[in-house]
C-alpha cells in the first residue's frame, strides 16, 4: 500500500472530521508537525481537541489552529507561551484539561499499547487526582489515568522510508512517538524521504507499521528561546 | 546579608555525588550545572535527552535540540535522546537520583506548590508533578520570601500543589531547611544570616 503522499492536504484528505481528537508530536516548537497543522487549519475542520504538550505560539504551530478558533479543547501540560491561548481559556472560549507531562505521554504510549489505564503516582494529593480512582499498592496511593487513542496523530520525523520507518533527530523526537502510537490513523511529515534499505534496521526510531500516510517538506523550525554563550567562555 | 542567585546555585551543587543522574528545572535550578567542579554528573533534560551540553556558540543553535526550558543547547559524548514517554519512564521509575527545582511555596511536610496561581497565572505543571513523585530526592531553590517579604516556607501551602509531602530539603537566601517528623530542622544559615533571622523570616515550624 502507498504511504507517500504528495502533500499535506493531500495526506489529509478523508481523515478530517469535526469534533475530532488529534494528538500531536512535538515539545514548544521543536519538532511540531508545522505542515500538518497549518494542511488543518486551510480545511478548517472545527470543535477539534487536541493532545499536545504545548500549544505552541500564537502565530506558530498548534497557535495557528487557536487564532482560528478551530479548537475546543486542549490537552497539555504546559501553555505558558502563548498569550492567544491564555487569552482564551481565562475567558472561557477554550477548554483546557492540563495533565502532568509524563502522564500525558504515557497516557498516548498507553493508548497506543492497548493498555486502556494506568496507576500512577503522579499528582496523587493535588488537583490532578480530583475524581480519579486511587488505589494503593505496596502502602503507597496511586491514581488511575486512561490511555489516549486518538482519530488523528500528527507528528514530524527527520528521516523515512516510505514503509514509514521513521528516524528523530536530537530532541525533536520528544513526544513524536507516543503521539503517534495512539492515533488510529497516523500521518507523519518528515524532511527527507530516503530510498528503501538505506536506513539501518537497527536504527529505527519508530517502526512504520504506526504510520499510515507520509509526506516530505520543506520546514521552517522556528526556535523559541535562541540561547548562547560567547566564544571566550569555552 | 544571605546568599545571591549564584551562591544559592553553589551550595545546591553541593547535594550532587559522583555518578549521579539529575533533573534542574527552570531558574536558579539551571545555574547549579555551573557549579558541579570535577564530579560526574549527568543531567537529564525531561523532553529527552541525557547528558545536556552547555548553551551553543553563536551561530551554532539547533532547532532540534533544546531543553526542557525550550533554550537551545548542546550535546555531550555522552548524550543519549529518547521519546518523552521513555523520558518519565526514568523520572516515575525512580532512576533520576535527584531533582533540584523552584518554588511558590514550600510546606513544612513537604508539600510543594510551584505551577499555578488561581486567577493569576495560568501556566501548566510541565514536566513538575511527574518529577517530584519520581525521583529519589526533591529539593527546592527559590528565595525565602516573596516581593511583599511574606514567608515562602509556610505552615501549610495556600497554592495548589505539585505534590504532597515530596520536598526533602530546602535551599534559600537565608539558608538551608530539612523536612522532617513534625516540622523544618535548620542544616545552616547562609553567610552573615543568624538562626534568630532564619526563624524569624519562616512562617513554618522549626523543630531542633
Amino acid at each position: 500500500m502507498k504511504k507517500v503522499y504528495g502533500s499535506a492536504s493531500e495526506a489529509l484528505d478523508g481523515v478530517l472530521f469535526d469534533g475530532m481528537l488529534i494528538a500531536a508530536g512535538g515539545f514548544g516548537l521543536c519538532g511540531i508537525p508545522e505542515l500538518l497543522i497549518a494542511a488543518i487549519r486551510d480545511a478548517g475542520t472545527k470543535d477539534l481537541t487536541v493532545a499536545s504538550n504545548n500549544a505552541g505560539v500564537d502565530d506558530f504551530g498548534l497557535g495557528l489552529l487557536l487564532q482560528t478558533r478551530q479548537v475546543k479543547k486542549m490537552i497539555s501540560s504546559y501553555v505558558g507561551e502563548n498569550a492567544e491561548f491564555m487569552r482564551q481559556y481565562l475567558s472561557g472560549e477554550l477548554e483546557l484539561e492540563f495533565n502532568p507531562q509524563g502522564t500525558l505521554a504515557e497516557r498516548m504510549r498507553a493508548g497506543g499499547c492497548g493498555i486502556p489505564g494506568f496507576y500512577t503516582k503522579t499528582g496523587v494529593g493535588t488537583v490532578i487526582a480530583e475524581g480519579k480512582d486511587v488505589k494503593e499498592f505496596d502502602g503507597e496511593e496511586y491514581i488511575l489515568e486512561r490511555g489516549i487513542v486518538a482519530d488523528l496523530a500528527i507528528v514530524k520525523a527527520w528521516k523515512a522510508d516510505d514503509t514509514g520507518n521513521l528516524v528523530f533527530r536530537k530532541s525533536a523526537r520528544n513526544f513524536n512517538p507516543p503521539a503517534a502510537m495512539c492515533g488510529k490513523i497516523c500521518v507523519a511529515e518528515v524532511e527527507e524521504i530516503v530510498p528503501r534499505g538505506s536506513l539501518d534496521p537497527d536504527h529505527i526510531h519508530l517502526p512504520g507499521i504506526y504510520v499510515h500516510r507520509l509526506i516530505q517538506g520543506e520546514h521552517e523550525k522556528r526556535i523559541e528561546q535562541r540561547t548562547t554563550r560567547k566564544r571566550e567562555d569555552a | 546579608m544571605g546568599w545571591d542567585r549564584n551562591q544559592m546555585a553553589a551550595r545546591a551543587a553541593e547535594e550532587l555525588e559522583d555518578g549521579m543522574y539529575v533533573n534542574l528545572g527552570i531558574g536558579i535550578p539551571t545555574l547549579v550545572a555551573n557549579y558541579v567542579g570535577d564530579k560526574d554528573i549527568t543531567l537529564q533534560s525531561e523532553n529527552g535527552m541525557l547528558g545536556m551540553g552547555p548553551f551553543p556558540f553563536e551561530g551554532e543553535e539547533d532547532p532540534d535540540l533544546i531543553n526542557a526550558g525550550k533554550q537551545t543547547i548542546t550535546e555531550l559524548a555522552r548524550t543519549s535522546y529518547f521519546d518523552s514517554a521513555t523520558s518519565f519512564g526514568m523520572i516515575r521509575g525512580g532512576k533520576i537520583a535527584a531533582a533540584i527545582l523552584g518554588a511558590m511555596e514550600v510546606a513544612e511536610n513537604g508539600d510543594l506548590a510551584n505551577w499555578m496561581i488561581p486567577g493569576k497565572l495560568v501556566k501548566g505543571m510541565g514536566g513538575a508533578m511527574d518529577l517530584v513523585a519520581g525521583v529519589g530526592r526533591v529539593v527546592v531553590v527559590m528565595d525565602h520570601t516573596n516581593k511583599h517579604g511574606d514567608s515562602k516556607v509556610l505552615r501549610e501551602c495556600t497554592l495548589p500543589l505539585t505534590g504532597k509531602g515530596v520536598v526533602d530539603r530546602i535551599i534559600t537566601n537565608l539558608g538551608v531547611l530539612d523536612v522532617v517528623e513534625g516540622g523544618l530542622r535548620i542544616v545552616e544559615c547562609a553567610d552573615g544570616v543568624t538562626e534568630d533571622e532564619l526563624r524569624a523570616a519562616t512562617q513554618a515550624t522549626i523543630v531542633d
